[in-house]
């Protein structure tokens, strides 16, 4: 069920727009925040909420890179695998993520703490080799700094 | 490296930054002449006028596509009184190796902001939308905050200084996806669709967002209306050494000493940027090839170095201008390992409306790899030729493919040698 305040947030963001429809993505969104990913019940609620088609918004849910359809770790590390930082040896922080984490990229591990995605230029190449975790930009990193950056998240 | 002077009659678009480079807040910004251009555009300039200043001076589209700015706002149609009409401000850079919206955004908000109410004063529009890329957390905290204080300052919202006039100014944050920069991509996705690109004709001045007319132009473009307004054409145009006007932010980013971006007189040389800006190439490192903007621009070589940086000179040497923010290439890379990242990129953000793109991608990305490690198949080369002409120009619904496919056919030309190498020469023997 989603919380009242979900549903009000949801309305509120019809107001930006045109129409019902155009709140989709941002309806997706105030959901995926509270809970981390968006699922099919979720769907059929904000399908009620803003009286569109559950099959629209299953179809800008799957389009979308940042809409997740599946839960999520509790931290979701993003690599940049664009090219400035494939200059940068990315391959190298993506393996040894992948190593660090025994898991391969989309996957998530098994105490939900960490989800590991590939994620396109960040805008941080004049600091390349970038990761994003969570919020937080992580810049000219190296496979150590890596590695020390994960016990910050627990 | 150069040190710089930065003042209002050499740099719009970065003199307002600060030495701590902080962000620039709404007192400093009017402290040093902010809101001006917008309160005289308001109050002395009438709409088709700001239209005209901006066509006469020469402001080109900073997206990476070039096109006149006040060309593409006279397309839009004359106001009757009751239509609706919006302005888009694209940005959702996502364009690898390219930074330049983000540092505008994050660090002078309200310079946008008020290009933006300019241009919504010309466009009689009074509702625009920021679309901004999602990842770019910042930046939306950021312009938030800014929007926040240019309301409570009175430049957004109802009856704006007492001029009858009422702008809004709506922050969207996308989902994440490449192609959402498209222009009629960008219209779908903000009206809650998946980013498919739309055929044009109609272009969007006609029917844009929710069928209305619509203007999209890039942070960088808005960025620098204030002041044109407030200093005028000539001035403007005088700030360039080539025949594209104004300032652009330039800059490099690979295995240079002080990657970065810079706002530049177009004309200067990529080699100026490279050696006096960015400090030239790391030790022991040479520059083997670069793009010039972004990774949709084909590949040029060293002999190409000494090129200005304007519109035409790029294209004439076979590449695009692009973002202007550039990216060397050392010689330690290897051509065919870059290309393939370079297509996976592609690959992944084809928007899937099209077959050529939505399969021809992932096959020339197979035929990469397997030419990385030494597999290739004795026609990979004219393969991957004939997917580039397949993808090219006119053969598809969007320039996703034709971009995708610049760098790939610009690495066989001048790198040949190197996707041979990729090639098996040892039959194998099945036992
Ligand atoms: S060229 Fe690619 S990105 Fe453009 S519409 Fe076709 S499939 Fe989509
Ligand atoms: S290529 Fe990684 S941040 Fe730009």
């Amino acid at each position: 069920m989603l919380s009242k305040e979900e549903e009000i947030d949801i309305l509120k963001s019809k107001n930006n727009y045109e129409d019902a429809q155009s709140s989709s993505i941002e309806a997706l969104k105030i959901v995926q925040k509270n809970r981390g990913w968006v699922s099919k019940q979720a769907i059929c609620e904000i399908s009620k909420i803003l009286k569109i088609p559950e099959s629209n918004l299953e179809e800008v849910a799957t389009f979308y890179s940042q809409i997740f359809r599946k839960p999520i770790g509790r931290n979701i590390i993003r690599y940049c695998d664009s090219v400035v930082c494939y200059m940068y040896g990315c391959e190298d922080i993506k393996s040894c993520l992948e190593d660090a984490l025994n898991i391969a990229i989309g996957e998530t591990t098994q105490d939900l703490r960490f989800t590991l995605l590939p994620i396109c230029c960040l805008g941080n190449c004049d600091n390349a080799p970038t990761i994003m975790i969570n919020d937080n930009i992580y810049s000219r990193l190296n496979v150590k700094r890596v590695v020390e950056l994960l016990e910050l998240y627990k | 490296m150069k040190k710089i002077l930065r003042t209002s009659e050499t740099h719009p678009l970065t003199w307002w930054l600060n030495e701590k480079k902080d962000v620039v807040w709404i007192q400093e910004y009017k402290k040093n002449g902010g809101y001006l251009a917008f309160e005289k555009a308001l109050k002395t300039i009438k709409p088709v006028d700001i239209i005209s200043i901006v066509k006469e001076s020469g402001l080109k589209g900073r997206g990476g596509a070039g096109f006149p700015t006040g060309i593409k706002w006279s397309l839009m149609p004359q106001k009757s009184n009751f239509d609706v009409r919006y302005l888009l401000c694209n940005a959702d850079e996502m364009e690898p190796g390219t930074y330049k919206d983000k540092f505008l955004m994050e660090k002078i908000p309200h310079q946008l902001i008020e290009g933006i109410l300019i241009s919504s004063l010309a466009l009689n529009v009074s509702k625009s939308y920021i679309f901004l890329r999602c990842e770019y957390i910042q930046a939306e905290h950021i312009l938030k905050k800014a929007i926040f204080e240019a309301t409570k300052f009175g430049y957004i919202g109802n009856n704006v200084l007492k001029s009858g006039l009422n702008f809004e100014i709506v922050l969207h944050s996308g989902a994440g996806r490449y192609i959402c920069g498209e222009e009629t991509a960008l219209i779908s996705s903000l009206e809650g669709n998946r980013a498919n690109p739309k055929y044009k004709p109609p272009f969007p001045a006609h029917v844009g967002a929710w069928g209305k007319p619509t203007c999209i132009n890039n942070v960088e473009t808005l960025s620098n209306i204030p002041s044109i307004i407030l200093h005028g054409t000539k001035w403007y145009k005088n700030l360039s050494k080539s025949i594209d006007s104004g300032t652009k932010m330039m800059g490099f980013s690979g295995k240079v000493k002080n990657p970065g971006l810079w706002e530049l007189p177009f004309g200067i040389t990529a080699r100026e940027i490279l050696e006096d800006y960015a400090g030239g190439m790391n030790s022991g490192l040479n520059l083997k090839a670069w793009q010039p903007g972004g990774a949709s621009t084909e590949l040029l070589t060293f002999k190409h170095i000494d090129l200005p940086m304007n519109f035409s000179t790029i294209q004439h040497a076979g590449s695009r201008l692009g973002t202007a923010l550039a990216m060397a290439i050392d010689d330690t890379v290897n051509i065919v390992s870059l290309v393939r990242n370079i297509e996976e990129f592609f690959s992944r953000e084809s928007c899937g409306w099209c077959t050529p793109c939505r399969d021809g991608l992932p096959w020339i990305v197979s035929i990469l790899k397997s030419l990385e490690m030494h597999q290739g198949h004795e026609n990979d080369i004219d393969l991957l030729e004939e997917l580039c002409c397949q993808l090219g120009p006119g053969r598809t619904f969007c320039a996703h493919a034709p971009g995708a496919v610049s760098p790939l056919k610009s690495a066989i030309k001048y790198f040949r040698s190197e996707f041979e190498c990729g090639i098996r020469t040892t039959s194998i023997i099945n036992i």
